[in-house]
């Protein structure tokens, strides 16, 4: 049986090195919209009032007359785009995930869902990586309220090069589709080379120990995860699972009668998403030993993004503690009644928040009630160490 | 237990050009805030910075050190992104220790890049995504006046592009047909929002009119003339059977000539280092109400 990086993936080889290119997913979004600009007339885009954050900017710098100005309005914008759908085109509509599908949910769900209407969700900033904007910015619950949707496609890629394909396909299949990406900067670890269908898992990793299925900038993580495993024994087989409905049934089955447990790892609450659909899945077809991956029932909030996916337990040394934990249970062993990953990662934020806590308020200037310096210094460029 | 006094205090010459003088320290800490956050809104806060000194040192009845006492005036933020300008003035005003200023946007500190009630009492709402604090206002202004019958006032402010959002006008609708006259909305009309200027984007003038229309009282003032603010809250305070709006002309990252009326300034902080200086010392000349040894 094939083990370690599959190379039919054509992942980058330097896949985990310190000098990994890094690129906002949104960046992908905004690519594929400026090659559907080019290639397929019907296709416009609409914004309400995020247009560079959300990278559909480029687009109305290249196609002005098919971008269309939305105020800050998420549920009007989902009904015009049903409209416009409607009467021809394939509008994708462009806010945070937040507002959009967040706010706009019954919108979507009559509107563009019930109707069948060819609209193309794009929702930036999920997850937590958002970083220092906090909760209210941070959409960890939106696979959850689209997946839920009939006629709905629900797509979470794991880097610039897959959400560009994922854009580009979306507008190749009629129906509604929801893309989900993120803010932050993040490994690009595909290439452009890299196989992409919608409704297709990808096995970027073999291994005959445990299923890692994973989607988002996390998929990086369950690799590196695995790389690490597999310096002790044990083979983590990794499927990107980018396409969350229609769940690829059929790729992660196989995979999980050949391991009997699986680690699903998502950026987003660990309840309903992802996670959530491959426990139904595996409930109605082989029910093994599963570990979800992801936010524990809480919100997000403001902080440095990677420091947040570490506090949040979303990163490899979380997915590894997983990993043992699903194969002990799958192997009949005792666990602990509280998973490791989730102990570990709740006394790794209180540690950070203090030591970032304190280290700042320990250069207070004396106009706010500390010691060193005034307000002049502290904004003063940091002196560089000799 | 503070006195609940909700009669007008006469706005002595003396006090406003304290409220000045605190309006440009305000000015200050909300630039060396975003410069130690890194991240953050530069054009409301500072635009805002009048009116927030105002509510906070002449206008709202409400204790610092009791942020849930029932008799206090609620002011709630429906553009939660301009929270730094509250931020300061609630560390003046001793809702918090002011070197928690050093914590903004950081892991574990109650200033969250938007405000967030359950870590902060005081910002009596979390907001941030637009459009949902004149409902909530309304809410608790109908409880006020018609389930608890007290006296206690309540104050809403939302940016301008905000009131794109169809929910602002729903709240409208709710107010004036249940003549929240305890009900004060303030408006940031400064004109700009991300992707650029409020009448390119998506225009709202008429204002006024608009919320004539809607049966509100509407006044519009300068909004960095602190005594016109207060004047127009006195105003509304007296009109018995309608919400006041008060349309608050500002112009955005107001006191830092570089970043006045630029949209480009909504979103970003100064940068540590020279432009963080400079919006320091553009800021302690602005009109000769600060003098310092930099001039």
């Amino acid at each position: 049986m094939p083990k370690g990086i599959n190379p039919k993936a054509k992942l980058v080889k330097n896949l985990f090195a310190a000098d990994i290119e890094m690129k906002p997913t949104r960046d992908g979004y905004g690519q594929g919209l400026l090659l559907l600009g080019k290639t397929n007339p019907n296709v416009i885009v609409l914004c309400a009032d995020l247009s560079e954050s959300t990278r559909s900017h480029w687009f109305k710098k290249e196609f002005p007359d098919r971008f269309v100005q939305m105020g800050i309005f998420e549920q009007a914008m989902a009904a015009i785009a049903s409209g416009f759908a409607l009467a021809g085109k394939i509008p994708f509509i462009s806010s945070y995930a937040g507002f959009s599908p967040g706010r706009n949910w019954e919108q979507i769900r009559t509107t563009a869902a019930l109707n069948n209407a060819n609209v193309k969700v794009a929702g930036a900033h999920a997850g937590v990586s958002v970083g220092p904007d906090g909760a209210t910015h941070q959409m960890i619950e939106d696979i959850a309220i689209m997946r839920v949707m009939p006629n709905m496609v629900v797509l979470a890629p794991s880097d610039m090069h897959e959400t560009k394909k994922a854009t580009i396909a979306a507008a190749s299949v009629y129906g509604p589709h929801y893309l989900r990406f993120g803010r932050e900067k993040s490994p690009v670890f595909t290439t452009p080379a890299t196989p992409f269908q919608v409704g297709r898992a990808e096995t970027f990793r073999f291994g005959t120990h445990v299923t890692i299925v994973a989607c988002g900038i996390v998929v990086h993580e369950a690799l590196k995860a695995a790389e690490e495993l597999s310096k002790k024994g044990i083979e983590a087989e990794v499927i990107d699972c980018h396409t969350i409905k229609p769940l690829d049934v059929k790729t992660i089955l196989a995979s999980v009668k050949k391991t009997g447990c699986v680690v699903t790892a998502e950026e987003h609450q660990a309840h309903s998403g992802m996670g959530s659909a491959v426990c139904e899945m595996l409930a109605s077809n082989f029910p093994v030993p599963v570990e979800r991956i992801g936010v524990q029932n809480r919100f997000g909030e403001s902080g440095d993004p990677f420091m947040l996916m570490d506090a949040f337990g979303l990163t490899a040394p979380y997915i590894q503690m997983a990993v043992r934990r699903v194969v002990a249970r799958r192997d009949g062993k005792r666990v602990s009644e509280i998973p490791e990953y989730i102990t570990a990662a709740e006394k790794r934020a209180a540690d950070l928040k203090k030591q970032i806590i304190s280290e700042a308020l320990a250069r207070t200037p004396r106009e706010w009630g500390g010691k060193k310096g005034t307000i002049k210094d502290l904004i003063a460029e940091k002196k560089k160490k000799a | 237990m503070p006195q609940v006094t909700r009669k007008p205090e006469h706005l002595h010459d003396k006090k406003l050009q304290k409220l000045e003088e605190l309006a440009m320290t305000v000015r200050r800490d909300i630039i060396a805030m975003l410069t130690e956050a890194g991240s953050g809104h530069s054009a409301g806060p500072l635009g805002m910075a009048d009116i927030f000194t105002a509510l906070y040192f002449h206008v709202m009845v409400h204790d610092p050190k009791k942020p849930d006492w029932a008799d206090r005036d609620v002011l709630i933020l429906s553009n939660g992104h301009i929270c730094p300008v509250r931020y300061v003035a609630m560390a003046h005003a001793g809702y918090g220790p002011k070197k928690e200023m050093m914590t903004l946007r950081k892991f574990g500190s109650r200033l969250q890049g938007h405000p967030e009630r359950e870590r902060y009492p005081g910002v009596e709402t979390t907001s941030g995504p637009l459009g949902s604090g004149p409902s909530i206002a309304a809410g608790m202004a109908y409880t006020f006046k018609y389930l608890d019958k007290k006296p206690n006032r309540v104050f809403v402010i939302t940016g301008d592009g905000e009131l794109d959002a169809g929910v602002i006008w729903e709240a409208a609708l709710f107010a004036s047909r249940n003549r929240l006259h305890n009900l004060t909305w303030i408006i940031d009309r400064n004109n700009i929002q991300i992707d650029g200027y409020t009448e390119d984007v998506m225009p709202i003038e008429p204002l006024v009119e608009k919320f004539k229309a809607f049966n509100f009282h509407v006044m519009e003032i300068d909004g960095h003339n602190i005594r016109e603010f207060v004047d127009a809250v006195e105003e509304g305070r007296a009109v018995w059977e309608k919400p006041s709006v008060i349309i608050a002309r500002t112009i955005p990252g107001r006191g830092v000539d570089f970043m006045e009326f630029e949209p480009y300034w909504h979103g970003v902080p100064p940068k540590r280092g020279e432009e963080a200086e400079t919006s320091m010392a553009k800021l302690r000349t602005l009109d000769g109400l600060i003098r310092s040894e930099h001039e």
